[in-house]
């Protein structure tokens, strides 16, 4: 290359070096550390992964929980003890991210922590906050290692895996017996990490001393381009009821070539922790693949006017109204109610009052609160079935707000 | 297997081997002529991917009009990338290509991550569900739209590279910079169009693939690392070799994923991929190095 070219080079170079660390600082700058509110009262820290590739439902988790924040503050905050202030943080979707903020919490001298939302960050973050006697409510992470460690901080309000799996079963089987037995035969199209394949396993052993054939087992990975092959495979199979286990991309990717190919089952789509089956999105974005489809997710109480309120009150931020938000609300309530009852900020009081909580005013479809080793006992999933663009609640009946279109009817 | 599976599998296959090719055939101009491996091939088809959503979501231009207005802004684009950003920062040094193509992938992704959340996107359009019905198959209307829209455009780049003066300039350029520079060509500008012309496909596929796929600032390594073995398969360079390689891959990715599971599909490819490399190390159509 000619010298005078290379004058002009070194200065192109420059500007383009520039510009690269000017992009690079302000993603560093922009990425929210440890944000402290002003005021005084009680501080409480809010741990959410709002960046990495949780980012969506972290941000929806943090929306939740300074909604409740907010909500406590307005009305006086904490009685006896004052308000909130809370000290938001950021997991950056690992565990090690999540740790870095829980000794970042622990030197600003918060109370207690609510957050984590995925299992592998809860299983960090939660050890950690074990170490300096930091109570700590899960708001989401559904492995149950999370809770049966014997860590005397850390409490679960939600339900975990075993008992969203259990009872997804038992009310697949309730369903199905009440229509007559329609379904006979099921596949099950899941994503091969832990999640998928643990579910799989525990489906494939159960399904069959139930009177249910397991036609096939699908595994496929995350993420997954094209979903012709799967359906192909549903549509040779023909089975009774498809049971989905995948995150969203996959799950929306899996509903709409389904609809595409024309392959509708017999009987149901049944989805267990599905990654879009009761997501307001995907029911808004592709109404006509969503219909019909069961789930057995985390859900709100629908009868509850509370979880309706908070439910305007999200939509009207023009964000949907995700389990991540009701969970991490309900979590700050519980938290915000245990404090109360312990009349200080006093770590290990506070751990008591969680302990033996009976906390009511929540959103949740919960049994009486009680908690054994850290895991509240009233906690269950919901199903829910997408009837006309809208997600109803179809068991338990107790909180039910429509009956289950079941056997879905063939269009 | 049925045969009522295999067939579907197989034309499906197909479908998803243009759209691969699509994207290969801008990176194995990009390597052909630069004889650079652009890493950040991957970041730009995410950006055009969100270019076309973004085009639909609040101009509501639909996907296909909007290849006409995103092929040339993303030529335009790439033209400037290399002409001003990879170009000058190479210092003509293969190695410092490589590095300055891997960044600029670091920044684009994140850029995307930070500007648009996480969050993964789709659009609805009225055709998104279409097919036709063949022989008992149903045919995704999209699909068969983006595989047309891939061998036109091969065809395209094929006719620009053999029988203009720019393609002649561009073939001489990749076959003897110096010899190219001392008879008039000015190779920096040739250099920059046809990074130009790579990043264009880009987008082309980027629009071809919206109404069947999804966005989010992630979504171009999904297909980046099947490009590169497309490339290598039908011949570094080659376009008629990109062709025939994605398809190839296609069909391959597609018969595995039915045989041996979704999880195990990609074995496949990488299979396919080691065998040319020892038996045929310039793949299919490549020329003899």
């Amino acid at each position: 290359m000619p010298s005078n070219d290379n004058s002009v080079t070194r200065r192109k170079l420059l500007q383009t070096t520039a510009f690269t660390a000017a992009a690079a600082a302000s993603g560093v700058l922009a990425a929210p550390s440890v944000l402290r509110a002003q005021g005084g009262g009680v501080k409480i820290g809010f741990l959410q992964p709002v960046s990495g590739a949780l980012a969506y439902s972290g941000q929806q988790g943090r929306l939740g929980a300074s909604i409740a924040v907010d909500e406590i503050n307005a009305a006086g905050g904490i009685k006896e003890v004052g308000k909130i202030e809370p000290v938001l943080g950021d997991a950056q979707s690992t565990p090690d991210g999540g740790n870095a903020e829980v000794e970042k919490m622990n030197s600003a001298g918060v109370c207690a922590i609510v957050g984590g939302y995925a299992s592998g960050i809860c299983l960090a973050t939660t050890q950690t906050a074990a170490r300096y006697d930091l109570p700590y409510v899960v708001d989401v992470g559904v492995t149950d290692a999370i809770v049966t460690r014997g860590l005397k901080n850390t409490f679960r309000f939600g339900p975990g895996f075993g008992v969203i799996a259990k009872t997804a079963l038992a009310n697949l089987i309730a369903i199905n017996e009440k229509a007559g037995k329609p379904a006979k035969t099921a596949m099950i199209v899941h994503e091969d990490s832990a999640f998928g394949s643990g579910l799989a396993k525990l489906l494939n052993e159960q399904l069959p001393p139930q009177g249910f054939e397991v036609l096939e087992t699908i595994p496929h990975p995350t993420p997954t381009r094209d979903f012709n092959n799967v359906v192909l495979k549903i549509k040779a199979a023909n089975p009774d009821i498809v049971i989905p286990a995948n995150y969203y991309n996959e799950y929306v990717l899996l509903a709409r070539t389904m609809q595409q190919q024309r392959v509708r089952p017999k009987a149901a789509i049944y989805s267990i922790l599905g990654g879009a089956a009761s997501s307001y999105k995907f029911v808004k974005e592709f109404p006509e693949a969503a219909q019909h489809i069961m789930d057995c997710n985390h859900w709100f109480d629908p009868r509850n006017p509370m979880a309706q309120a908070l439910k305007k009150k999200v939509e009207a931020q023009g964000q949907f109204f995700t389990y991540e938000v009701y969970l991490n609300y309900s979590a700050t309530l519980l938290l915000a109610d245990a404090i109360e009852r312990a009349k200080s900020s006093d770590r290990a009081k506070i751990i008591e009052a969680l302990g033996n909580s009976t906390f009511a005013g929540h959103v949740m479809p919960y049994g009486p609160t009680k908690f054994v080793n850290g895991q509240n006992q009233g906690a269950a999933p919901a199903n829910t079935q997408v009837i006309d663009g809208d997600i109803q609640v179809v068991l338990p009946e107790a909180f039910a707000s429509a009956k289950p279109v079941y056997p879905m009817p063939r269009t | 297997m049925h045969l009522s599976i295999l067939l579907p599998a197989v034309v499906n296959g197909v479908l998803t081997g243009a759209l691969y090719a699509l994207i290969a055939l801008g990176l194995t101009l990009v390597y052909g002529v630069l004889h650079i491996i652009n890493f950040a091939h991957g970041a730009l088809l995410t950006a055009a991917l969100f270019a076309a959503f973004f085009m639909h979501k609040t101009l509501g231009v639909d996907p296909y009009l909007a290849v006409l207005v995103l092929t040339p802004a993303f030529f335009v684009f790439g033209y400037g990338l290399q002409r001003f950003v990879i170009g000058p920062a190479s210092h003509g040094n293969d190695g410092n290509i490589l590095l300055v193509t891997l960044g600029l992938a670091v920044i684009i992704e994140n850029a995307l991550l930070f500007a648009f959340r996480g969050d993964t996107r789709t659009i609805d359009v009225a055709y998104g569900f279409s097919v036709v019905a063949v022989g008992g198959m149903f045919i995704s209307v999209p699909r068969l739209i983006g595989f047309g829209g891939a061998i036109v455009v091969a065809l395209l780049l094929w006719l620009l590279l053999g029988w203009t003066d720019t393609g002649k300039a561009i073939r001489a350029a990749a076959k003897e910079k110096l010899g190219a520079q001392l008879c008039g060509v000015d190779v920096a500008h040739i250099y920059a169009v046809t990074f130009g012309l790579g990043t264009a496909c880009v987008a082309i596929a980027a629009c071809l693939l919206i109404p069947t796929y999804y966005v989010n600032p992630h979504v171009g390594n999904a297909f980046v690392l099947i490009a590169f073995t497309t490339v290598v398969l039908g011949g570094m360079g080659s376009i008629p070799g990109a062709l025939l390689g994605g398809l190839f891959v296609g069909v391959v990715e597609s018969l595995c994923g039915l045989y041996l599971g979704e999880s195990l599909g990609q074995i496949g490819i990488f299979l396919m991929f080691i065998l040319v490399l020892l038996f045929r190390p310039s793949g299919l159509l490549g020329e003899r190095a």
